[in-house]
């Protein structure tokens, strides 16, 4: 077995993280510069271009495993998973020996043969291989690569493995890097650093604030008091929108998303911001859908957040703004070490400065004591505003989640982010569409459900919810679809208590989707002992339910 | 032709007409012959049953000691109203039969539940020639291939040790009856000692009276030290995994030894740490084998994935039909590889991921 089968096969094997971590620590300080390289990058979800269409895929797996088609869309309707399929039926002829990185440019080498001489070799490596080798072979042909490791695992293990710091290494490892175009030495060791001007920074993300029972529901002033001196306080709303990173370098622009996705193309109102900042610049904000002097509710932003390319229609009927709050980048310097009320100065000179309707600066509250903002933020829910934010004027702008200088404070305590498990037909005028959705919440690895809710979602989105549950079914159990655990809502629901009728242990009240969370992937939802706690701090919750 | 079959589908079970015999009826009759002693195949409320000593036994302890069973070797005939009957190893639990059937030169073989694999702890699967086939299918689909079990052990072998090289109790998820004592006969038992829930240990101390050798084994009792645990392993049905019970094992480990989870999703979806696969049933090729070296032209298929299996028989040329076995729901929920009535593609894991089909 090669050296990333055996890594793949661990990886598969547990659902304990320390192991998955472990795993890959051995795995980077063992295997060869080239394959490490890219298994950094199919694990960041940088993959080679699909030399071949699924229908071609389809096909000649039809043709190799000697069964009918129609057998074969079974099979796979019950894998669930193209190349796990495949994996599954093919059947070893004549064993194949390459390297990752070679089977990556055998796999990019297709691109320009005919189509016959694509199905030779693809049906070669079929018989050529099995067991979890031809698994990833599948996987990296098919161009997805979810394989239940996120990104922040990797990093732990690349750090472990080489001594670089986290931190560091998720800066590196972030931004529009291809493996061909570096090397394990200089992407990991940082030998060139600074060449490449798309690289966005690492966000800092903010805890929330915690009541006695370690959740937002039931904090207070009393939870403010320790933060000290309010005067050492900037406060901000915490918007409602995408959070995002605009970049200006080398006569270009940049936009990210929290999710390090490139979003520049969707968003190409925001070129105008181009010319209007200096060259050196990189803001941290939330891209915000906004029209005449205000934001547009969520699900207007929703529209455009999943279309790769948009037309004239919706981007006038609903602009996108960039809202900064932070200054990463100044003069092509990175400024994240310099306390927030030196970089507030300099952001607001700039957006002064740029004088652009597509940028705006995220105003600060005027207040002298924690008093006023309990007030505040128990007035604060709007349509585009979840809370505030609470910074350190003296915080250094930090990597990752961070406890300390950072805190958000949502308006409401009562939701949770929760992923779709299960999918049911409706009655009467939407029997043919699945639209009444079971949620789970983590719990060691696995989600278990704690609420069903039908209502919340618009029409359109319904729809893409119903094609989605048709193509990611997983297990049908009579009217019942079992689904790929990928899609992510914000449960919205009125109250919670602990009951010993339901799996979870919780039962919340009046459940509904308060929004379809497409920022979010299945691993960023929330678990089971998040929403126990909501439940424990919640004092007039109902018995059971 | 004879107008009524030899054998029929019936809302009780599996038919014979003429001699007014069910084959693992799901509702009480007068006269029964039960292929195993799983609770999908066997159940009381019969007036008298017909099975293998071993299932008779198995029977007596898991349904009731009053129960009117007869017992019956391998390959003996017993004729009733002239059909000829005999029951015939088929692999899959000790004491597990296929059932032959013959009357005026036609002969019908029903598999009940088989695998061609050989698992230490069940007679061979015989194939036996015949006219129609009645066969499960709970596999039948090419995606399901089994590896063979001596790599499947070294895996559950290594799994084990390194766990309690660590001081880590390792908890099996397997099946009281039949599951159980094959992962226990194919372990390396110097790793440590193995410890079995009590429903493990009753089938156990049965099949130990029936003759079968197993290696030494501990009862877990509330008397059990608690460092006992750290290098055993654990055999437990599914239902008992990850409740109080397993409190005092902890730090442990989990893994379900199952056909199932030869997919990464019910892998994902169950859990455990870990899925062996390891299956009681035939895998697709075994199937194939089994319908072939059976000589028959007529193929019924059931349990499992009958529509499709059929279908691909009659892709092949034989004269195939599915039907389906009522096993009223309870297939399986204490962890067999059964599958439920209404939909073959469900395995059965008993805990979290199955939804609550009422609102709440
Ligand atoms: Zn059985
Ligand atoms: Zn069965």
């Amino acid at each position: 077995m090669t050296p990333e089968a055996t890594l793949f096969d661990a990886l598969d094997a547990t659902t304990a993280t320390n192991a998955k971590v472990e795993a890959l620590a051995v795995y980077f300080r063992e295997a060869a510069d080239a394959d490490k390289l890219w298994v950094i990058a199919l694990l960041s979800g940088r993959r080679p271009k699909r030399p071949v269409t699924s229908t071609q895929l389809r096909q000649w797996a039809a043709e190799v495993s000697g069964i009918p088609d129609w057998l074969f869309e079974a099979s796979y309707h019950v894998v669930g998973d193209f190349a796990e399929t495949v994996t599954h039926i093919a059947k070893l002829e004549q064993r194949m020996e390459r390297s990752l990185a070679e089977w990556v440019r055998y796999v990019e080498e297709l691109k320009d043969l005919s189509e016959v001489e694509k199905a030779t070799r693809v049906k070669a490596v079929w018989a050529g291989l099995e067991g979890m080798e031809l698994f990833v072979f599948n996987k990296i042909i098919t161009g997805g690569f979810r394989i239940g490791v996120s990104q922040k695992i990797m990093v732990k293990g690349l750090s472990k493995a080489t001594g670089v710091d986290e931190d560091v290494l998720a800066h590196r490892l972030m931004g529009d890097w291809a493996p061909h175009h570096t090397t394990f030495h200089d992407l990991v060791l940082g030998a060139n650093e600074g060449d490449d001007h798309s690289r966005p920074y690492p966000f800092y993300l903010a805890y929330g604030i915690e009541g006695p029972e370690g959740t937002a529901a039931g904090a207070g002033l009393q939870d403010l008091l320790p933060l000290g001196d309010p005067r050492e306080w900037q406060v901000e709303h915490k918007w409602d929108g995408i959070r995002g990173q605009l970049i200006v370098r080398g006569g270009q622009h940049y936009v990210w998303s929290r999710g390090e996705e490139l979003v520049t193309d969707k968003y190409p109102e925001l070129e105008a911001l181009r010319k209007a900042l200096p060259d050196g610049t990189v803001l941290d904000g939330e891209l915000l859908a906004w029209k005449d002097g205000a934001p547009l509710p969520f699900a207007e932003m929703q529209k455009r957040i999943g279309r790769k390319s948009v037309g004239k229609k919706l981007l006038a009927d609903v602009p996108v703004i960039f809202m900064a709050y932070d200054l990463m980048e100044h003069d092509g310097t990175d400024i994240r070490q310099r306390p927030l009320n030196e970089r507030r100065q300099l952001l607001e000179r700039i957006v002064a400065a740029a004088q652009h309707p597509m940028l705006t600066l995220s105003p600060t509250l005027a207040f002298t004591t924690w008093e006023e903002i309990v007030a505040h933020r128990e007035h604060a829910r709007t349509a585009s505003i979840e809370g505030l934010m609470l910074k350190r004027r003296s915080s250094t702008y930090e990597v990752g989640r961070r406890r300390g200088d950072w805190w958000k404070w949502k308006v409401d305590p009562l939701s949770i982010d929760a992923v779709l498990t299960f999918s049911m037909q409706g009655h009467g005028r939407r029997a043919d569409l699945y639209t009444d959705h079971t949620f789970g919440l983590w719990q060691e690895g696995q989600l278990v459900t704690f609420a069903k809710a039908y209502s919340g979602l618009t029409d359109s989105e319904m729809k893409e919810v119903d094609a989605f549950v048709k193509k990611n079914t997983l297990e049908r159990f009579g009217p019942v679809r079992q689904v790929k655990a990928e899609l992510v809502f914000e449960i919205a629901f009125e109250g919670i208590s602990t009951s010993t009728r339901h799996k979870s242990g919780v039962a919340v009240r009046f459940p509904r989707i308060a929004r379809w969370r497409k920022d979010k992937k299945p691993e960023d939802a929330d678990t089971l002992d998040a929403l126990k706690r909501m439940a424990a701090a919640l004092p007039t919750a109902p018995n059971d339910l | 032709m004879r107008l009524t079959p030899l054998l029929a589908f019936t809302p009780r079970g599996i038919h014979c007409p003429i001699a007014d015999v069910y084959i693992d009826p799901w509702r009480g009759v007068d006269r029964a012959i039960i292929t195993h002693a799983h609770s999908d195949h066997a159940r009381g409320g019969s007036g008298h049953y017909l099975a293998t000593p071993v299932t008779k036994a198995l029977m007596h302890a898991r349904i009731g000691a009053d129960l009117s069973v007869e017992g019956l070797g391998y390959g003996k005939p017993v004729t009733i109203n002239g059909v000829r009957f005999s029951l015939h190893p088929a692999g899959h639990i000790p004491g597990s039969a296929q059932v032959r059937v013959e009357y005026q030169d036609e002969v019908w073989v029903a598999t009940g539940d088989y695998k061609r694999q050989l698992d230490g702890i069940s007679d061979a699967f015989e194939p036996v020639r015949c006219h129609t086939l009645i066969t499960e299918c709970t596999f039948g689909l090419p995606i399901y291939r089994w590896k063979e079990p001596v790599e499947v052990f070294a895996e559950i072998d290594a799994w084990w040790r390194g766990n309690a090289a660590n001081g880590v109790c390792s908890v099996i998820s397997a099946y009281s009856l039949g599951k159980a004592q094959r992962v226990m006969t194919g372990v390396d038992p110097s790793i440590g000692p193995i410890l079995v829930h009590g429903a493990v240990a009753n089938m156990n101390t049965v099949l130990q009276d029936c003759g079968l050798e197993l290696p030494p084994w501990e009862h877990i009792t509330k008397d059990t030290p608690k460092e006992r645990f750290r290098n055993a392993l654990v055999i437990t049905p599914g239902s008992a995994l990850d409740t109080p019970w397993m409190n005092r094992m902890k730090p442990y480990r989990s893994a379900m030894a199952s056909g199932w989870m030869q997919l990464r999703g019910w892998r994902r979806r169950s859990n455990i740490d870990r899925g062996f696969v390891l299956s009681d049933h035939a895998d697709w090729e075994a199937l194939l084998l089994a319908v072939k070296e059976s000589g028959a032209e007529r193929v019924i298929a059931t349990h499992g994935y009958t529509d499709l299996f059929s279908q691909y028989l009659r892709s092949v040329g034989y004269d195939a039909t599915a039907e389906s076995t009522e096993f009223a729901g309870e297939a399986g929920a204490d962890g067999t590889e059964g599958t439920r009535s209404v939909d073959p593609v469900i395995p059965a894991l008993s805990r979290e991921g199955r939804p609550e089909t009422n609102a709440s």
